[in-house]
């Protein structure tokens, strides 16, 4: 069979993920940047005998995507900034209820309207806090159209996996650049779906013990009875007011990542062997790093690039590491320094971190890239 | 052919620039097999503002996407012209649309009449991008005849095949005018 080569934009490849992952539900309101992604679902779902609707606001996109997965659909919306702080309490409902779905947020500057068309990587913190109380989060962050759609089925895969909402944080720069990729052919990735229960109904539990991660859970209309709620609920789904209950819930959703970061991090690093100077960033932002480096390594300075793939859990172990071994960690995003915070969090080295922003809408280039690791060389 | 070139097709927004740039950049990177990169910059409006599409393509692997240097800048509007032709190579290649653009600020600028042409000829002003395509192929060799026959036949509405087949021609036609 012939390779199947074809030029996306990183929406598109999304998009293209989110089908090959087994998506058969899109529930949402387009929003620029992340348009094409609704647009491709709305051609390609009805056609693979999924469903498409848009619904009146971002607020009804979400609910519907949770109503559809907790159906037993693969949900998924897909929105920006403005129509992502709309979502912000219905992410926390999937949270607590325990409902996989994947929420794709193609950053563009902020606050409020902002910038339509311009990227940003200014909602890393909404992502994780966005919604209230303590929560498990977990956001995955392309680098290039092909990571867009590989990091779409991983979203999938973890979400039904660890029963939760798995956040992809794309930037305007990714979601509407254009690469060429090769599709993956059937079978070639992973695809995981969570098994069904086994036992008598009568003895089912919706949030029994095992499955939390990996485990069976059942759908509604599927036999098993079970009740869901955003209050803090028994094995049931019933609402507590017990302690030893409410404790056991909110243990068991802070288990969720705790226990498996191994599993869930992911860090790629660049010329970090003999690194003296490393560069963190990630996203868009990333795609500067990685020319800075190379063009850094040209003049003969000893640079690398740590890029989380994975921003939520924060990979502080990897961090840490490089931080203890390099003189100077450069902090390169497009925001006012929503990494910078996590990276000064986790230094407990006295390695000098240097911030590397800019928030007008662009790119970082290169040079200013370059400009910090010569500097910071002297 | 140079190793690496950078491209930026600029113009009004509806004149098709962006679509120019993806039928370009797909023509390079899939069927000629090249590393490519397309981007673009445009306003929240849908009509009118300055709008321009950036293709990268090369024999090596691409990081940033942004153009720094440009090889061939393609203007369509005075306005694009006057916003983005600050960056240019010493030797790059610029090409200007003869009807809008009227002051150029540079020595060895190529104006060529891409919508007098595409009005006069196929009766349809917004097909101009496409002839220009046409013409930079001719001009700079960036990009195989065939590759772009095949990306622009795979891009455009279905029913205006012959429109888009007279606009290449055209643009082949004025591009090796232009060569000589």
């Amino acid at each position: 069979m012939s390779k199947d080569i074809r030029l996306l934009q990183g929406n598109e490849s999304c998009s293209l993920g989110a089908i090959y992952a087994g998506c058969n539900f899109f529930g949402g309101y387009p929003i620029t940047p992340s348009t094409e992604i609704a647009e491709e679902m709305a051609l390609m779902l009805p056609r693979e005998g999924g469903r498409f609707i848009q619904m009146e606001d971002e607020i009804a996109g979400i609910a519907t995507v949770l109503g559809a997965a907790a159906a037993g659909a693969k949900a998924m919306t897909a929105t920006s900034g403005p129509g992502f702080s709309l979502m912000m309490e219905l992410l926390g409902y999937g949270c607590m209820a325990e409902i996989p779905c994947v929420i794709v947020n193609v950053q563009r500057g902020g606050p409020s309207t902002g910038l339509p068309t311009k990227g940003a990587q200014a909602d890393v913190m909404q992502a994780r806090w966005g919604t209230h109380g303590d929560h498990p989060t977990i956001a995955l962050c392309p680098s290039s159209v092909e990571e867009s759609f590989k990091l779409t089925v991983r979203a999938f895969n973890l979400a039904e996996k660890f029963r939760m909402p798995v956040i992809l944080l794309l930037d305007e720069f990714i979601g509407h650049m254009r690469e060429k990729m090769e599709i993956p052919g059937p079978g070639e990735m992973e695809i995981y779906n969570h098994p069904q229960p086994t036992c008598q109904p009568a003895a089912y539990l919706h949030y029994g013990d095992g499955s939390s991660v990996g485990g069976a859970y059942a759908s509604l209309g599927s036999g098993y009875r079970f009740n869901i709620t955003g209050l803090t609920h028994d094995q049931h789904g019933f609402p507590t007011g017990r302690a030893d209950e409410i404790q056991w819930k909110m243990d068991r959703l802070r288990a969720k990542v705790e226990d498996h970061l191994a599993e869930l991090i992911e860090v790629d690093q660049e010329f970090m062997d003999d690194a003296e100077i490393a560069v963190f960033s990630y996203g868009g932002a990333a795609r500067t790093a990685q020319q800075a480096v190379r063009e850094a390594r040209a003049k003969g300075i000893k640079a690398g690039l740590v890029r989380p793939i994975t921003l939520w859990p924060f990979p502080n172990q990897a961090l840490a590491e490089v931080l203890r071994k390099v003189k100077t960690m450069i902090v390169a995003e497009i925001s006012q320094g929503q990494l910078l915070g996590e990276v000064q969090r986790v230094n407990q080295f006295h390695t000098k971190v240097v911030p590397v922003q800019r928030y007008d809408g662009e790119m970082l280039t290169p040079t200013e890239v370059v400009n910090a690791i010569v500097e910071a060389a002297k | 052919m140079k190793e690496r070139y950078e491209i930026r097709l600029s113009g009004s927004g509806g004149q098709g620039m962006i679509t120019a740039g993806i039928i370009l950049a797909e023509a390079a990177g899939v069927y000629d097999g090249k590393n490519v990169i397309q981007s673009q910059s445009y306003g929240p409006e849908a009509r009118g503002g300055a709008s321009k599409a950036e293709v990268i393509i090369s024999d090596k692997e691409i990081f940033y996407p942004k153009a720094t240097a440009i090889d061939i800048l393609l203007a369509m509007t005075q306005e694009a012209w006057g916003k983005y032709s600050g960056d240019l190579k010493p030797d790059a290649v610029a090409i200007v649309d003869s009807w809008y653009v009227k002051e150029v600020d540079r020595p060895g600028v190529i104006s060529l009449p891409f919508s007098q042409k595409a009005r006069e000829e196929v009766g349809l002003e917004i097909i101009a991008n496409v002839i220009a395509l046409a013409a930079i192929s001719q001009i700079t060799g960036v990009v195989s005849p065939e590759s772009l026959e095949k990306s622009l036949m795979s891009r455009i509405p279905k029913g205006t095949e012959e429109k888009n087949r007279k606009a290449r021609e055209i643009g082949f036609a004025l591009g090796r005018e232009a060569r000589k």
